[in-house]
């Protein structure tokens, strides 16, 4: 497979008043164009500065990541991040919230008319072409994420980086979500690197799913291939022998060979 | 039943018809349930009436009966109903204009007002943009933070002799203190809105890699208004409290000279008056600026 995504021995660490702190070490990663590539790992091990890194948010203190043969140098609108708590600035609608990221990627090369019309599409594409008026306080938590979703995707970004997307939402509204995702990309073949702690979310959504090993100094210990077909439906799988036995594995990574250091004592 | 409820409307509308303006429909849509609808919406509003104006009330009058109690004891000083007499005395003519130390109770108003306006406006136009390059740029703030904190408790009376040495006259000092004691709670609010601006917000600037301009129209002005507003709400507080003191000092006009000025003719009711003055301003300029806060609010 064509790499567009690479992660080559990368470590991360920080400088803490404790002295330095290695939260990543060793991690190596390949993602081809159009994957939808999942890391999962218990709380604290470092999947969200993993995806950090890739947004250019945080830098590698060792290694090198490429994107489309080019190293990632610092933040940029290539990589469009949505964030677990959505970032939507609260005093811009949720159309201004898109135009904003909107204007900022095709403002020098588009019409007025055009970014507008970028906007509205991106709205009505996760479903929000009704609200695009309203501010961020005026919408349900389901409907910020879908704006972060929405200012993301209008970015057109190579890779998609979502940082536990959903892990502030009640269960349906994530089910109702992680549905509409599925479809959206399978319709924008973005490439979509996704932090969860969700088991059944991973399994569901992605083609791989990057188990990783416990903080500190963590790092991606086993890529399992998720090689369910598409479009797939959440009934079916849960009748699907497959689904569960690569749902098993996953459980058996975090629960038995990577139970949290406190569990295991 | 239809029949009563009938009557009761057209003699309402007969009654409004005749020189009372038409109700808002809020108050319409309870009187077409009739009477006793309208009973029941009375004897709710009642008890919110109750809920809300019998406390501040019974506090009015709890003051009022300490007042006159001190003033009864206390020869000198005027009780509730003599200082009444006084002020309505006084606001009948409130704009006359008998030479510079005689001059009407609103023109003494309008011009502390002027004054607290002049030096505030200004305190806003240097503290406020200070305020975002201190909150900003830390190198700034560690190299001002001394000054500013050797500086923000002098008394701003110590001021007024900097202001007449400098200033030569007595109005731009007045202005002057006013100026240097409202500055402070804008700049430092003002850089303490910029320091504490959520990660969330500046790591949506550097994906989008915005421009600084962006950035400060799109994330860092509207993040740090609230900031911004209560820093205002502050010194203008603070420049209100200022200005009877600095006009006490320097004479002239304004609510504090004339109090000194009262003071002088020993009309201890007329010195009442004015602290009553200055303390109704000046909640009307702090509840102007709440207002003004809640508008820019959006959490």
């Amino acid at each position: 497979m064509h790499s567009y995504v690479q992660i080559e021995n990368a470590a991360v660490a920080f400088d803490t008043r404790k002295g330095r702190f290695t939260a990543l070490t060793g991690v190596n990663l390949d993602i081809g164009r159009g994957e939808f590539v999942a890391l999962i790992g218990h709380s604290g091990c470092g999947k969200s500065t993993l995806l950090n890194l890739v947004a250019g948010l945080v830098g590698a203190s060792e290694g090198v990541l490429l994107l489309a043969n080019k190293e990632i140098r610092g933040p940029g609108p290539d990589r469009s991040v949505v964030f677990q708590n959505h970032s939507l600035l609260p005093w811009l609608t949720a159309f201004g919230n898109v135009h904003l990221a909107v204007e900022k990627v095709f403002g020098g090369s588009e019409s007025k008319a055009q970014l507008k019309a970028r906007t509205t599409a991106a709205l009505e594409l996760v479903g929000l072409g009704h609200a695009a008026t309203r501010l961020p306080g005026e919408i349900s938590g389901g409907m910020k994420q879908r704006v972060g979703i929405a200012r993301a995707l209008a970015m057109e970004p190579k890779v998609l980086l979502m940082d536990e997307p959903f892990g502030a939402l009640d269960a349906l509204t994530r089910a109702h979500l992680q549905d509409e995702l599925m479809k959206i990309v399978a319709v924008t073949k973005s490439t979509v690197i996704m932090v969860t702690h969700d088991v059944d979310e991973a399994v569901l959504l992605s083609d791989r799913i990057a188990m990783m090993t416990n903080g500190p100094a963590a790092t991606i210990d086993e890529v399992l291939c998720v090689d369910l077909p598409r479009p797939r439906d959440r009934l079916q799988l849960a009748h699907d022998p497959r689904y569960h036995a690569l749902r098993s594995r996953v459980l058996e990574f975090l629960y038995s060979r990577q139970a949290r250091p406190s569990e295991a004592a | 039943m239809s029949a009563v409820n009938a009557t009761n409307e057209d003699l309402d509308d007969v009654l409004s018809g005749a020189d009372i303006a038409p109700p808002p429909p809020a108050a319409a849509a309870p009187r077409r349930a009739g009477f006793a609808g309208a009973g029941r919406w009375l004897a709710e509003n009642a008890r919110a009436l109750f809920g809300n104006a019998i406390p501040p009330l019974l506090g009015m009058l709890l003051f009022v009966g300490v007042w006159g109690l001190i003033a009864h004891g206390v020869k000198s000083i005027p009780g509730p109903a003599a200082t009444w007499h006084s002020a309505v005395e006084l606001f009948s003519h409130p704009f006359y204009d008998n030479g510079p130390n005689d001059k009407g109770i609103g023109w003494n108003i309008l011009n502390s007002l002027y004054r607290v306006g002049i030096g505030f406006g200004a305190a806003a136009l240097a503290g406020i943009p200070l305020g975002f390059l201190v909150g900003r740029f830390d190198f700034l703030n560690r190299m001002l933070s001394p000054i500013i904190s050797i500086l923000r408790p002098v008394s701003p009376l110590a001021w007024l002799p900097i202001g007449l040495l400098v200033l030569q006259k007595a109005e731009p000092a007045s202005i002057w203190v006013i100026f240097i004691s409202s500055v402070w709670p804008m700049v430092l609010n003002t850089a303490a809105g910029v320091q504490r601006i959520p990660q969330d917000y500046m790591n949506v600037a550097r994906v989008l890699k915005l421009s600084e301009f962006k950035v400060f129209t799109r994330i860092l002005f509207p993040a740090v208004l609230p900031y911004v507003l209560t820093g205002v709400r502050l010194s203008i507080g603070v420049a209100w409290l200022v200005i009877v003191a600095a006009e006490m000092l320097t004479g002239g006009t304004g609510i504090g000279f004339w109090v000194w000025d009262e003071w002088n003719n020993l009309n201890v009711a007329h010195i009442i008056i004015a602290i009553f003055i200055v303390g109704i301003v000046g909640l009307l300029l702090e509840q102007a600026l709440m207002l003004l806060a809640k508008r820019f609010s959006y959490e």
